[in-house]
């Protein structure tokens, strides 16, 4: 037997972690980490409720695997994106990609 | 506290620890190996919650791969050492709003959850697993697919170097 808040209060603080990350951090790449964070945080909480309630077609646990599926692509593409800037821009820093920027 | 419970606080402090040197670490590739004991402690959460595909998916698609993912991003990229090369000026507050969040957030939990347990004795097989996404879940599995194979062909497509001519 675990607590359920316990569970929800270790998701709590990972993707309170990976918000400070997403804001505070310059690094692209590290941006991406911080994002992972956060999506674990949100699986956790999938996987807790799908214990939690017991639930026979396990929709929890199958959705936790889509957001890891969905993590996956994201960095690929994310990295992928990431490698282009730094071969047009020379920098991954995300407060000098400012073109677009008005 | 059940020695379920006792576990499970040392992998979340371990986790969370580990979590909070990420952000503030001054090198990158210390900020992915610290990733990888974050990613590893909640796939054992999601061992002693009984989830046990979900926490080998977790060993194998997160820590095996796109922790080496970040790291090849890393590696590719100018990566500076320090923390004012990796941190923007809004630390404090980012921090103020992290904290927030994480206060909201336990307020909210444990004034809706509080008493509410887990039967960690009911855990589920990766046959269980299995016959839920071959037959409850067989449409969104395909979508999925389908959303990765987009995702393979958009990174090649991306990454690739321009011809010259």
């Amino acid at each position: 037997m675990i607590r359920l808040p316990l569970v929800l209060f270790f998701s709590a603080g990972l993707f309170g972690i990976g918000v400070y990350g997403v804001l505070a951090r310059r690094n692209a790449v590290l941006v991406l980490m911080s994002i992972e964070l956060m999506l674990n945080a949100v699986n956790l909480n999938l996987v807790a409720f799908s214990q939690y309630l017991q639930d026979v077609a396990l929709s929890g646990q199958i959705f936790a695997l889509f957001v890891i599926t969905v993590a996956a692509a994201e960095v690929g593409i994310g990295l992928a994106i990431v490698i282009l800037i730094f071969r047009n821009r020379e920098t991954v820093n995300v407060d000098e990609i400012d073109l677009l920027r008005w | 506290m059940t020695w379920q419970e006792w576990f499970f606080t040392v992998l979340a402090l371990i986790g969370l620890g580990a979590g909070a040197r990420l952000v503030t670490a001054k090198n990158v590739v210390h900020a992915a190996l610290y990733l990888v004991v974050t990613l590893a402690m909640v796939g054992a959460v999601y061992l002693l919650l009984g989830a046990e595909f979900v926490a080998w998916v977790q060993v194998l698609i997160y820590v095996g791969a796109i922790v080496v993912l970040l790291l090849f991003g890393l590696m590719l990229t100018r990566a500076p050492i320090g923390r004012e090369a990796l941190d923007n000026q809004q630390r404090v507050l980012a921090g103020i709003v992290a904290v927030g969040i994480i206060v909201g957030l336990v307020f909210l939990i444990d004034g809706a959850f509080r008493g509410e347990r887990i039967d960690t004795a009911a855990a589920t097989t990766t046959a269980e697993t299995g016959s839920s996404i071959f037959t409850t879940f067989v449409m969104p599995f395909e979508v999925v697919s389908f959303l990765l194979l987009a995702a393979l062909i958009g990174a090649v497509v991306l990454a690739r170097k321009e011809d010259p001519e």
